[in-house]
C-alpha cells in the first residue's frame, strides 16, 4: 500500500475521495426551478439530488401556471461553490426543466416560510405564549382550553426562533411548509 | 397531417417517419399489439433477440456505427428490467437510443399485475428522459419527442412505457414536423469571445496537447474532419480517449496514441507535461485523469462540451465552452485562420522533441513467446491481417479491451465500439451483431475475452437466424484477466474467483449454432487461422487460446498522477493490500 501513497484522512480507499480541489467552505443556496408540471418531473428533481448525493434543506413545489403546465420547485441545498454549481447544470440538463435560478447569487430575494405550532399549556405558560405570538405577528388558528396552534410566516430565521421561544412553553407539534422565494424588483 | 389510427399502428407509423429501419425486441404479453402491426408491414425490419439486454446493446452497436438512433422493443416487467444494463450503458456512453416497453394497461397499474413493473421509475435514472404514455391521442407526439431527445444536445438513451390499452386503442397521429419539440434545444455554438481566447492560448502555447472524447465521434463526421484539419494545420499533438478512438486518424502523423489508465506512455507524460490542454467532447473520467490533484498541473485547461454540467465536475478548467464541438471547432478554424495561422513554432519543434524521447521508451514493447500466444501479437497480427479493411471492431470488457484499443489502429470514426463508461461485460458480442445489421457486407470483429463473451452467448442464435456474419475473437486465457492482474499486483495474488471454470469447447459450441469454430493455440499457426476466419463466409468463433498471466501495460493504479504510470518493467513497484476502484 506504501507504493501508492494514499493520504491520511481519505475517507475511504477510493480514488474519488482523494480529490481536495475546491475550497470546502459550504454555504446555503436557494435555487428556483420553474419545470413542466408533469407525472414524474418531482421524482427527476429528488432522485437528481439522491442519486449525487447532494443535501436538500428544505423544498417546496406547486403549480404557478395552470394554463402553461408550470411548476415552481424552491430548493434550499448547501455546498460548496463547486457542488452548488454542479446542482445548477445537472438540474439544468433535466428535460423538462425550464429556468434555473440561484436566488442566493442572482441579487436580492425574499424568503418565506409558513408554519403551524401547536403549544399545549395552560396558566402563566399560556398567557406567556399568546404574548410571544403576538410579538411574533404569529396568528391563533386553533383554540382549546389546554391548547393553541398558531400560524406563523417569516424567514426560516424567525420561525426558527420562535420554535425556541415556544419548546419551554410546551411546544408539542410543528408543521412547516419550506421555503418559498421570489427574487426581489422586476 | 393527422389521421386516425391505434396506438400500436402509430407506433410503427412514427418509426417510418423517423426514417427508422431496424428494431431490435422480444415480444411479450403487453407489447403484443405492437408486434401485431410489426406483423403487418415490410418497412421496418425486426431483428429477434434471446435476451432484452442483448437488444439494447445490439441498438447500441447499431447507433455508434451508423450515427443514427437505435431503436429497441421489449415487454414489460422482465423485459425492461433486462433492458436497464443496456439503458445505464448507452446514459454512460451518450449513445441514442429509443427503447420501447409495454405495460400492463393503465386500469392495472398499481395493483402488481403480472409482469407489472414501475418501468418508469426503475429507468428514470439511467435515461436521458422516459415517458409514461396514457393517452393514445398523445403517443405519437411523445414518440417524436423521443427521437428528438435521445439525438440532440449530448445524445442519450429515451425509454416510452406503452400500457397495453394504449395500443389497442385508437387515436389521431401527429407526424414529426408538427410535434412540439420547441424547449429542448441545447445550445450549439459556442461563445465567440471564449473561442477567441483559445485561438490566443494556442498562438502562444509551447507545449500544447489535444484531448478529445466521444464527444467528437458524436458530433459527427464533419466534426471530425475539422479536428483533423486543426490537428493538421496546427501541428499539435493529439491524444484520445477510449470513446474518441478513430476521430482522429491512428496512422496520422499528430497521433500520440489513447491516454488514460492503459493510455501510451508518451500520451500520458504529454498530459502531464502540456502548458495548453484543449478537451474536446471528453469529460476527465477517473481512468483518464488519475488523481485530480495531481492532474496536468502546469497546463491551462480549455474545455468543450456540449452539457453544461460536465464542466468542472471533475477539474477545474480555466476556459470552458459550452456548444457542438462541430460547431465550436468551425469558429476555431475560422478565427484562427483569419489571425494568420499563428503558432509557436520554436515552442512546439523542443515539444515534439521531447514527445520522441517518450516514444521511444516503446511503452507497449512485451516478451513475445515462440510456443504460446501472447495477447498483444494475437491482436498486433489481427491488425496486420485487417488493417487494409474498411473493419468495424468492437469489444467486450477487461484486457482485451484495452489491449484492442492500445494495439489496433483506427482510421475513421464509428468502426470502434467499446462499453466505456459503464465497462459492461457481454456489450461486445450483442454489440457486433447490431453493427452486422446494419453493414451486412462489412467485416466485423468482436474482440472478446472468454469470460466477457459467455455473459450474452445466447445471442449465437440471433446471429445465425440472421445470418449476420460476425467474428467473434476471443482472446481465451481462462481467467478474468483483469480481476487476475489486480488481484496480482494489489491483493497479494489472492486470485479469488478469477479463473474461468467449466468452459465450454468454443469449437463445437460453435458448430451447435451451425457457425464455424476455429481453434489456436500455437503462434505459428496463428496468422493462417485469422485469414480463415475473414475468409470464411458466416459467424466464426475464434477460440485463441492465450497467455494466461499476461499483465496489461502501461499502467496508471488507480489514484495515481499521470507521471506515475507503470511500465512492465516496473511492476514490482506495487505493494500487496486493498486499494481504489
Amino acid at each position: 500500500m506504501a507504493a501508492l501513497n494514499i493520504k491520511k484522512g481519505s475517507t475511504s480507499h477510493s480514488a474519488y475521495d482523494l480529490r481536495d480541489f475546491h475550497s470546502d467552505v459550504e454555504s446555503s443556496h436557494t435555487l428556483a426551478v420553474l419545470v413542466d408540471n408533469e407525472a414524474g418531473v418531482l421524482a427527476r428533481v429528488i432522485g437528481l439530488f439522491s442519486g449525487r448525493g447532494y443535501n436538500i434543506d428544505s423544498l417546496t413545489v406547486a403549480e404557478v401556471d395552470h394554463k402553461g403546465h408550470r411548476s415552481r420547485i424552491t430548493i434550499v441545498t448547501r455546498g460548496t461553490m463547486a457542488v452548488i454549481d454542479q446542482i445548477k447544470a445537472q438540474l439544468g440538463r433535466i428535460v423538462p426543466v425550464h429556468e434555473v435560478h440561484d436566488l442566493t447569487l442572482e441579487g436580492q430575494s425574499v424568503e418565506r416560510e409558513l408554519a403551524l405550532f401547536k403549544v399545549a399549556a395552560t396558566g402563566e405558560k399560556r398567557v406567556e405564549s399568546l404574548r410571544l405570538a403576538d410579538i411574533f405577528r404569529a396568528n391563533v388558528v386553533d383554540s382549546t382550553l389546554e391548547s393553541f396552534v398558531f400560524e406563523i410566516t417569516g424567514t426560516p430565521e424567525k420561525i426558527d426562533a420562535f420554535a425556541e421561544l415556544m419548546r419551554p412553553l410546551g411546544l408539542v407539534d410543528v408543521a412547516r411548509t419550506g421555503v418559498a422565494a421570489l427574487a426581489r424588483g422586476v | 397531417m393527422s389521421r386516425q389510427m391505434t396506438g400500436a399502428e402509430m407506433v410503427v407509423q412514427a418509426l417510418k417517419d423517423q426514417g427508422v429501419d431496424t428494431i431490435f425486441g422480444y415480444p411479450g404479453g403487453a407489447v403484443l399489439p405492437i408486434y401485431d402491426a410489426i406483423f403487418q408491414q415490410n418497412d421496418i425490419r425486426h431483428i429477434l433477440v434471446r435476451h432484452e439486454q442483448a437488444a439494447v446493446h445490439m441498438a447500441e452497436g447499431y447507433a455508434r456505427s451508423t450515427g443514427k438512433p437505435g431503436c429497441v422493443l421489449v415487454t414489460s416487467g422482465p423485459g425492461a428490467t433486462n433492458a436497464v444494463t443496456g439503458l445505464t450503458d448507452a446514459l454512460l456512453d451518450s449513445i441514442p437510443l429509443v427503447v420501447f416497453s409495454g405495460q400492463v394497461p393503465t386500469f392495472m397499474i398499481g395493483t402488481d399485475g403480472f409482469q407489472e413493473a414501475d418501468t418508469v421509475g426503475i429507468t428514470r435514472p439511467c435515461t436521458k428522459h422516459n415517458w409514461l404514455v396514457k393517452d393514445t391521442d398523445k403517443l405519437s407526439e411523445i414518440i417524436h419527442q423521443g427521437f428528438h431527445v435521445a439525438t440532440s444536445g449530448r445524445p442519450g438513451p429515451v425509454l416510452i412505457d406503452i400500457p397495453k390499452d394504449v395500443q389497442f386503442a385508437t387515436g389521431t397521429y401527429t407526424g414529426p414536423k408538427t410535434a412540439r419539440v420547441d424547449h429542448y434545444q441545447p445550445r450549439m455554438k459556442g461563445d465567440i469571445e471564449a473561442i477567441t481566447k483559445l485561438v490566443e492560448l494556442m498562438e502562444t502555447a509551447e507545449r500544447p496537447v489535444f484531448y478529445t472524447g466521444g464527444g467528437v465521434i458524436n458530433s459527427g463526421p464533419a466534426a471530425c474532419q475539422l479536428m483533423c484539419e486543426l490537428v493538421d494545420a496546427t501541428g499539435f499533438p493529439i491524444t484520445s480517449t477510449l470513446m474518441g478512438l478513430g476521430a482522429y486518424p491512428a496512422s496520422g502523423k499528430n497521433w500520440l496514441g489513447m491516454l488514460g489508465m492503459h493510455g501510451l506512455y508518451e500520451a500520458n507524460l504529454a498530459m502531464h507535461g502540456c502548458d495548453l490542454m484543449i478537451n474536446l467532447g471528453a469529460r476527465f473520467d477517473d481512468r483518464i485523469t488519475g488523481r485530480v490533484a495531481d492532474f496536468s498541473p502546469n497546463s491551462t485547461k480549455v474545455h468543450v462540451d456540449i452539457d453544461a454540467s460536465s464542466i468542472n465536475k471533475v477539474v477545474t478548467v480555466n476556459l470552458p465552452i459550452i456548444g457542438d464541438v462541430g460547431h465550436v471547432l468551425e469558429d476555431v478554424l475560422k478565427i484562427w485562420k483569419s489571425r494568420g495561422r499563428k503558432v509557436n513554432k520554436a515552442g512546439l519543434a523542443q515539444w515534439w522533441a521531447q514527445i520522441a524521447e517518450w516514444k521511444a521508451v516503446n511503452c507497449l514493447a512485451y516478451d513475445n513467446s515462440g510456443s504460446t500466444i501472447k495477447p498483444q501479437y494475437a491482436l498486433q497480427r489481427l491488425q496486420a491481417l485487417t488493417k487494409d479493411r474498411d473493419r468495424y471492431i468492437t469489444t467486450e470488457v477487461g484486457q482485451h479491451q484495452m489491449w484492442a484499443a492500445q494495439f489496433l489502429g483506427f482510421e475513421a470514426p464509428n468502426r470502434w465500439m467499446t462499453s466505456g463508461g459503464l465497462g459492461t461485460m457481454g456489450y461486445g458480442f450483442p454489440a457486433s451483431i447490431g453493427v452486422q445489421i446494419a453493414h451486412p457486407d462489412a467485416l466485423v470483429i468482436n474482440v472478446a475475452g472468454e469470460a466477457s463473451w459467455l455473459m450474452n452467448m445466447q445471442e449465437m442464435g440471433t446471429a445465425t437466424q440472421f445470418r449476420a456474419p460476425v467474428k467473434q475473437f476471443i482472446l481465451n486465457n481462462e481467467r478474468l484477466g483483469m480481476v487476475r492482474q489486480w488481484q496480482q499486483l494489489l491483493h497479494g495474488e489472492r486470485y479469488s474467483h478469477s479463473w474461468s471454470e467449466s468452459l465450454p469447447d468454443f469449437v463445437k459450441l460453435a458448430e451447435s449454432f451451425g457457425w464455424k469454430g476455429i481453434r489456436c493455440s500455437d503462434p505459428a499457426e496463428l496468422d493462417a487461422k485469422i485469414v480463415e476466419m475473414l475468409e470464411y463466409d458466416g459467424p466464426v468463433l475464434f477460440d485463441c487460446l492465450v497467455e494466461k498471466h499476461e499483465n496489461c501495460f502501461p499502467m496508471i493504479p488507480s489514484g495515481k498522477p499521470h507521471n506515475e504510470m507503470l511500465l512492465a518493467a516496473d511492476a514490482e513497484a506495487f505493494a500487496s493490500g486493498a486499494t481504489l476502484v
